[in-house]
């Protein structure tokens, strides 16, 4: 239970963490889905390549999609691309390595899928068993048959009940070549997946790390910092909740008829404490601001400057745009004392 | 044991965790009543579409209502947009913001139920093999329209006598399973989209106005929860007080007259009891927690609360 403990603290250190785990349950649920779902080749002409071809792709999709509606950072990325400049400035290289990184993690549920699927053979079957090479495979000099007709009877190889042309073509004969084309493909997506994965990995050192790992850090403060904010506020909000019943209650109790109070007021420190943690954001107007310039005007990312704005206050921006503190050039005399 | 007390941890750290839990658990649950239920289509050429179409939609009905009383947050809802304003003004964002995630999180296990129910396909089977066009399949020439009605409501029953060993039952069945399939993936792309933009496309609109009403919500959620705690504490206090008293005013009637001067608390004891100490102050306070809620404004000087309080009095009935 302890490593159990230790995975999941670790899994959730970080929101990249966090993603890898679910990148990977999905990948696993997409393998289950696949040999969970009752694949089930219509055997008609028109609908067959349909199906297929839907089989294959839509899933994918879904998966893809859901891959980005499960990432908490979709919704940062777009914020972070939203907001207006304010005090911040905005770095398009840090928004682009949070879009890379969430797509790269999107897209390994949907390949698992596609691998499965061309392995497997079944999709690839029922979507070309039209096209399939009677003149090779078979009997190609088998007349009186209308090309509507042989199609009809090519579409149903993959339903095995329902096959009448053996004397066209014999069925485990086209099924073989079906699914050795199918896995032919998807030993081949498998391979270029691989490769292109590790040519992304290996190449990266190659084109400036430096920006790399800036747009890295950068990327990574700003999901802590939203958490953080997240954390700080639902603090706030318990904070002010208990303040605000206790006064309440003190309320009541200094109304009551009977002229003394029986209560002693919770001891001055206690209360004082209480509202300190309040951090001096101690009505709906305050708070409201706050929240509002949250989001018009994130503070910059200098700490030890001091803060010359009051509140909500709005600092020219040409003052801490770019901040670069011009060196001090110091003079040095020498007197000689001769 | 440990790893259900840690993940039980986990979910209890917040009222939303709480709520994605119980939201996974239906969705789960409804997995597994679909795949344990024993669909059983009755094969007659009038009740198959109400049978099919009945197991489609009645259960995730259900599944909703479920997820609605499951969910805490929505009696916080209602109480928040039915209470007097008092006060406090109502911001019906929040009673929007809170009613769609509450409708949005209802709303995934029956989701989950139509899906699963299409990607199987005996429903759709069911339902609409008495509707399809004889004429595209094999095996209905020479029979009246009658016969023809009975024989495609039997197509679900594979052990039927009739139906057995017709070629054209197979190929009907997969005929609508494959259109089952088909609907339900394109139901489940639908959604996913639309989930996709609208989580991608929320900061675009008003965002400012989104964390406002995000915090006051969750603030409202957790004023319920303390304001709770604090009438267990004090009703614990009082109960616990009016238990003493009854067993001093037992022994000694002497002692009763002691409790109306100030009594010393113990040393390190924690007043619970703030001063309200009998029924009618009692529920004094739990009618006007009611009808006038405190304004969020925690510099108030008592005096303005006092004067405030005692004018809403007069318009308790």
């Amino acid at each position: 239970m302890d490593k159990f403990r230790m995975i999941f603290q670790f899994l959730q250190s970080n929101q990249e963490s966090f993603m890898n785990g679910i990148c990977g349950i999905m990948a696993l649920a997409s393998a289950q889905m696949y040999s969970a779902f009752d694949f089930n080749c219509p055997c008609l002409p028109s609908y067959n390549l349909a199906y297929g071809m839907g089989i294959l792709f839509v899933p994918p999709l879904v998966l893809f999609l859901l891959g980005f509606v499960m990432n908490n950072n979709v919704s940062v990325l777009a914020e972070e691309w939203k907001r207006p400049t304010g005090m911040r400035q905005k770095d398009p290289a840090v928004l682009r390595y949070m879009f890379c990184s969430m797509a790269q993690r999107a897209m390994i549920a949907p390949a698992v899928w596609i691998s499965v699927t061309l392995l497997d053979g079944k999709c690839f079957m029922c979507a070309f068993s039209t096209s399939v090479p009677v003149e090779k495979l078979g009997n190609g000099s088998y007349t009186g048959l209308s090309e509507k007709e042989m199609r009809r009877i090519l579409a149903r190889i993959p339903c095995k009940e329902i096959y009448n042309g053996q004397e066209l073509v014999a069925r485990e004969v086209a099924v073989r070549y079906l699914r050795c084309i199918s896995q032919a493909l998807g030993w081949t997506f498998v391979l270029l997946m691989t490769m292109l994965a590790f040519l992304v990995r290996a190449l990266r050192p190659c084109f400036t790390q430096a920006a790399f790992l800036k747009s890295k850090y950068w990327s990574h403060y700003i999901d802590i910092e939203r958490k953080l904010f997240d954390e700080t506020c639902t603090e706030h909000a318990k904070t002010f909740a208990k303040v605000c019943i206790q006064q309440f209650f003190e309320a009541m109790n200094t109304d009551m008829d009977l002229g003394h109070t029986h209560s002693p007021e919770a001891t001055p420190s206690e209360v004082g404490e209480e509202k300190e943690k309040l951090l001096g954001i101690t009505d709906q107007g305050t708070m409201n601001k706050l929240l509002k310039s949250w989001h018009k005007c994130k503070p910059p990312l200098c700490l030890h400057q001091e803060v010359l704005q009051n509140g909500n206050g709005w600092v020219e921006e040409n003052q801490h745009r770019n901040h670069i503190s011009l060196p001090k050039r110091e003079i040095v005399t020498y007197y000689s004392k001769v | 044991m440990d790893r259900f007390r840690m993940i039980f941890q986990y979910f209890q750290s917040n009222s939303e965790s709480v709520m994605n839990g119980i939201c996974g658990l239906l969705a789960l649950a409804s997995v597994k009543m679909y795949t344990s239920f024993d669909f059983n289509c009755p094969c007659l050429p009038k009740y198959n579409m109400a049978y099919g179409l009945g197991i489609m939609f009645l259960p995730p009905m259900a599944l909703f209502l479920c997820g609605l009383i499951l969910n805490r947050q929505s009696l916080v809802m209602l109480e928040e947009w039915k209470r007097p304003t008092g006060g406090r003004k109502k911001d019906l964002a929040i009673i929007r913001y809170m009613c769609s995630s509450i409708m949005q999180r209802a709303m995934i296990a029956p989701v989950i139920w139509i899906i699963v129910t299409l990607l199987d396909g005996k429903c759709l089977v069911c339902a609409f093999s008495g509707s399809i066009d004889p004429e595209k399949f094999v095996g209905f020439a020479n029979v009246t329209p009658t016969q023809t009605q009975l024989l495609l409501a039997k197509v679900p029953c594979k052990d039927d006598e009739l139906m057995k060993n017709n070629p054209a039952r197979k190929a009907i069945s997969r005929y609508l399973k494959c259109w089952s399939q088909a609907l339900g993936w394109s139901v489940l792309l639908i959604l996913i989209v639309v989930a996709f933009l609208a989580r991608s496309l929320r900061p675009c609109f008003n965002q400012a106005a989104f964390l406002q009403t995000r915090y006051w919500s969750n603030y409202i959620d957790i004023e319920q929860k303390i304001f709770d705690e604090t009438c267990c504490e004090h009703a614990r206090d009082f109960a616990h007080k009016c238990i003493l008293h009854f067993f001093e005013s037992m022994q000694q009637e002497i002692k009763l007259r002691r409790f109306n001067a100030p009594r010393e608390e113990a040393d390190g004891e924690e007043d619970h009891l703030r001063g309200i100490t009998d029924q009618e102050q009692m529920n004094e306070l739990l009618k006007s927690w009611y009808y006038s809620k405190p304004p969020l404004d925690t510099n108030r000087c008592l005096k303005g609360a006092l004067s405030h309080w005692e004018g809403t009095k007069m318009h308790l009935p």
